[in-house]
């Protein structure tokens, strides 16, 4: 009598705690997903226009201005966004993301010392991109640019260097 | 170890005890599954709560951005449209449950000598789900949910004396529904109802626990424990509820219209299906009378549902013996189902496909049709030889930005493109739209340009040719002196345009439009083209 009460007990357990843990599982799971998968993005082309060629000097940067489209969650924002670029040479532009590696700052250009400098917490970087010194973990990041018919055109999505 | 630091959380805090408490309460011998339904319905609240945060996270609740962001949950998030699916049927089936739990009380005559309170919170708790529902309608911000609106928010108005103040309450003065309207809505369906729902689930279960589950009127044996066997018949049934309600999630599309649109005229707005039959009410009603369908009868149905435990004081007796509520019960159910069936079938079809939001609209079927056209003539003249839309080639990359050249120097280019080049066959309508078109053109053109079908772009190019804009409005561009173009397919059949083209005076008595004679060709090509353009 008592065995098999303890046993209609523990069928009752399992079945109870089993039922639970699927219900728990269906909330969880779907959650979970939502809330960890990165959405699909809609593609917007992503080739900017943002300056002619021949108002850049050889080795002088310069803090360019351009209107992008960025996907922020369901809008599709037209907004103004700015690169450092420097030309190179007659064909190699190169074109800096704004932000410093470190943490983000909006870092200029000093003509004298002819560095980069961020003001936060002083990362210094020289006109290739690379650290000269400060806290920054990586040279300055880069967008893709391509020469076209004497424009520069820039694809504005991070290329981490 | 581990029991030590049970014996610690016991100790400081009683939380075994309490569980244990809980779990071992008396109720009567006659107890199982006719009395699961109140586990279920606070599941299902517990259900709702938690997919209504999960869609808050990534729901914007304004009018400018509710649809937008909603669409952004169904179609751009993994599990969002099942997260949304939960809740959306997740409502109806709680609804489902809550008026079971009612009626399985009602017949029990449960609600009894000591258990008049229950009963109480109980019809305000139907009340409150049913409020749940009245507010949330609004929110996907479709037709569907603000025209549905608009006719709730007109019959609160209805109400003598107090209507004007009713329709301030709800943010609608003057009837209209707007942003103040919607975030009244939204703050009753999140920030009000939400703790008073908790708050009376609460005072409900303190009461049941005060006054025992209700025995059966010759129910004198013994008293048996919650747990385990009632425990696990409300789990059974809990587990069944959500099963029928994931499968419902994945299986049921809930529809989701096009955006809000008040200038819609062509749109019948009805009634979520468990206030169809309220909506039926309505119509047996007609002019001064009408407020009887409206406000009258639903007032007096839950002042009735209010007093049944004063009305209703005989002592407890078998259900079999219950017949008085029985066929109250049986006869509430036929009226319903009549009237909603009534409902059902005198609604119209609608002029709006119900998943009209869910499927995306391509770029070329957005465009104004010029521009469709001018990527037509782009396309014939090879211009791409030169110009790649996207990467560099000998020529600019058009699609990278618009082109700042003077309208006569691009016209003069797309006749002869270089000096060594064939001229091309454009005429100078032609040349002059695709000029605008490559000096003007938006994100939605770019996106055209490489994506729209070849037979639409030569739909488009008849259309261009023959001015059709003159007269007609198609994607905002031209003018309104013929009927507008979009949503053509909703309206008419193919053989109808077709023939209209050809003799429109026949197809619309009194048209001024010219006759026009296509080749089969162009023929096919415009009226397949306007046949898909969206409204």
């Amino acid at each position: 009598m008592e065995t098999q009460s303890t046993s209609r007990r523990g069928f009752y357990s399992v079945f109870i705690n089993g039922l639970g843990a699927l219900i728990g599982a269906g909330l969880a799971v779907p959650a979970a997903l939502y809330l960890l998968v990165k959405p699909r993005m809609k593609k917007t082309s992503d080739w900017v226009d943002a300056a002619d060629l021949n108002t850049l000097q050889v080795g002088q940067p310069q803090e360019v201005v351009f209107r992008r489209s960025r996907v922020d969650g369901w809008r599709v924002e037209n907004e103004k966004s700015t690169a450092w670029v420097v030309r190179m040479n007659a064909q190699d532009v190169v074109a800096y993301s704004p932000s410093c590696t470190h943490l983000g700052c909006a870092y200029h250009w000093d003509a004298q010392t002819k560095e980069f400098l961020c003001p936060c917490h002083t990362s210094i970087f020289s006109i290739d991109g690379k650290v000269l010194s400060g806290p920054a973990p990586r040279p300055l990041d880069r967008y893709l640019t391509r020469i076209d018919n004497g424009k520069l055109l820039i694809s504005p999505t991070i290329q981490k260097s | 170890m581990f029991r030590n630091v049970l014996n610690w959380i016991e100790d400081r805090t009683g939380i075994e005890s309490a569980i244990h408490h809980f779990l071992y309460e008396d109720i009567p011998d006659s107890a199982g599954w006719h009395q699961v339904l109140g586990s279920v319905a606070l599941f299902a609240f517990l259900t709702q709560a938690f997919t209504g945060i999960l869609l808050a996270f990534n729901y914007a609740p304004t009018p400018g951005d509710a649809y937008d962001s909603l669409r952004y949950i169904v179609t751009q998030l993994t599990g969002g449209e099942l997260i949304r699916g939960l809740h959306h049927w997740g409502a109806s089936l709680m609804i489902i449950v809550v008026v079971l739990h009612m009626t399985q009380v009602f017949l029990w005559g449960a609600y009894k000598k000591p258990r008049e309170a229950t009963w109480l919170v109980g019809c305000i708790l139907l009340l409150v789900t049913l409020a749940y529902g009245l507010t949330g309608y609004l929110l996907p911000w479709d037709n569907r949910a603000y025209w549905g609106t608009v006719v709730t928010t007109r019959i609160a108005a209805q109400a003598p004396g107090a209507g004007p103040y009713i329709l301030r309450l709800l943010g609608s003065e003057g009837g209209a529904i707007g942003v103040v309207t919607f975030a009244r809505f939204y703050a009753v369906h999140v920030l009000l109802l939400p703790p008073l729902t908790m708050l009376l689930i609460g005072i409900h279960l303190v009461l049941v626990r005060r006054h025992g589950v209700a025995p059966a009127a010759d129910d004198f044996k013994p008293k048996k424990k919650f747990y385990p066997e009632q425990v696990f018949k409300d789990t059974v049934a809990t587990f069944l509820w959500f099963a029928v309600l994931v499968v419902m999630a994945i299986l049921v599309k809930v529809p989701l219209g096009r955006t809000a649109d008040p200038t819609d005229t062509s749109f019948i707005p009805r009634p979520e299906w468990y206030f169809l039959f309220l909506f039926q009410t309505l119509k047996l009603f007609e002019g001064p009378l009408e407020i009887v369908g409206s406000l009258v009868l639903p007032t007096l149905a839950i002042l009735a549902l209010f007093a049944t435990p004063f009305i209703d004081r005989a002592k407890m007796v078998r259900i079999r013996k219950r017949t008085v509520a029985i066929s109250m019960v049986v006869l509430g159910a036929i009226g319903w189902a009549g009237l909603t069936a009534r409902a059902v079938a005198t609604t119209p079809p609608s002029t709006e496909s119900a998943n009209a939001g869910l499927t995306d609209v391509e770029a070329w079927r957005q465009i104004p049709p010029e521009n469709l056209a001018a990527i037509g003539y782009f396309r014939r003249d090879n211009c791409g030889g030169c110009h790649v839309p996207g990467k560099s080639g000998a020529g600019p990359d058009l699609a990278a930005a618009p082109s700042q050249k003077p309208l006569d120097w691009l016209m003069q280019h797309f006749r002869q493109p270089s000096p060594s080049s064939p001229p091309t066959q454009l005429n100078g309508m032609q040349l002059r739209t695709l000029a605008v078109f490559v000096t003007k053109r938006d994100e939605n053109d770019v996106e055209a340009w490489t994506s729209a079908p070849q037979a639409a772009v030569d739909g488009a190019m008849v259309y261009n040719t023959n001015q059709c804009a003159v007269c007609h409005m198609l994607n905002g561009s031209g003018n309104k002196v013929g009927p507008p173009l979009n949503g053509l397919g909703d309206r008419r059949a193919r053989d109808w345009v077709q023939g209209h083209f050809a003799d429109p005076a026949k197809f619309s008595p009194g048209s001024t439009m010219p006759s026009y004679k296509f080749s089969p060709r162009d023929l096919d090509a415009i009226t397949s083209y306007l046949l898909q353009i969206p409204k």
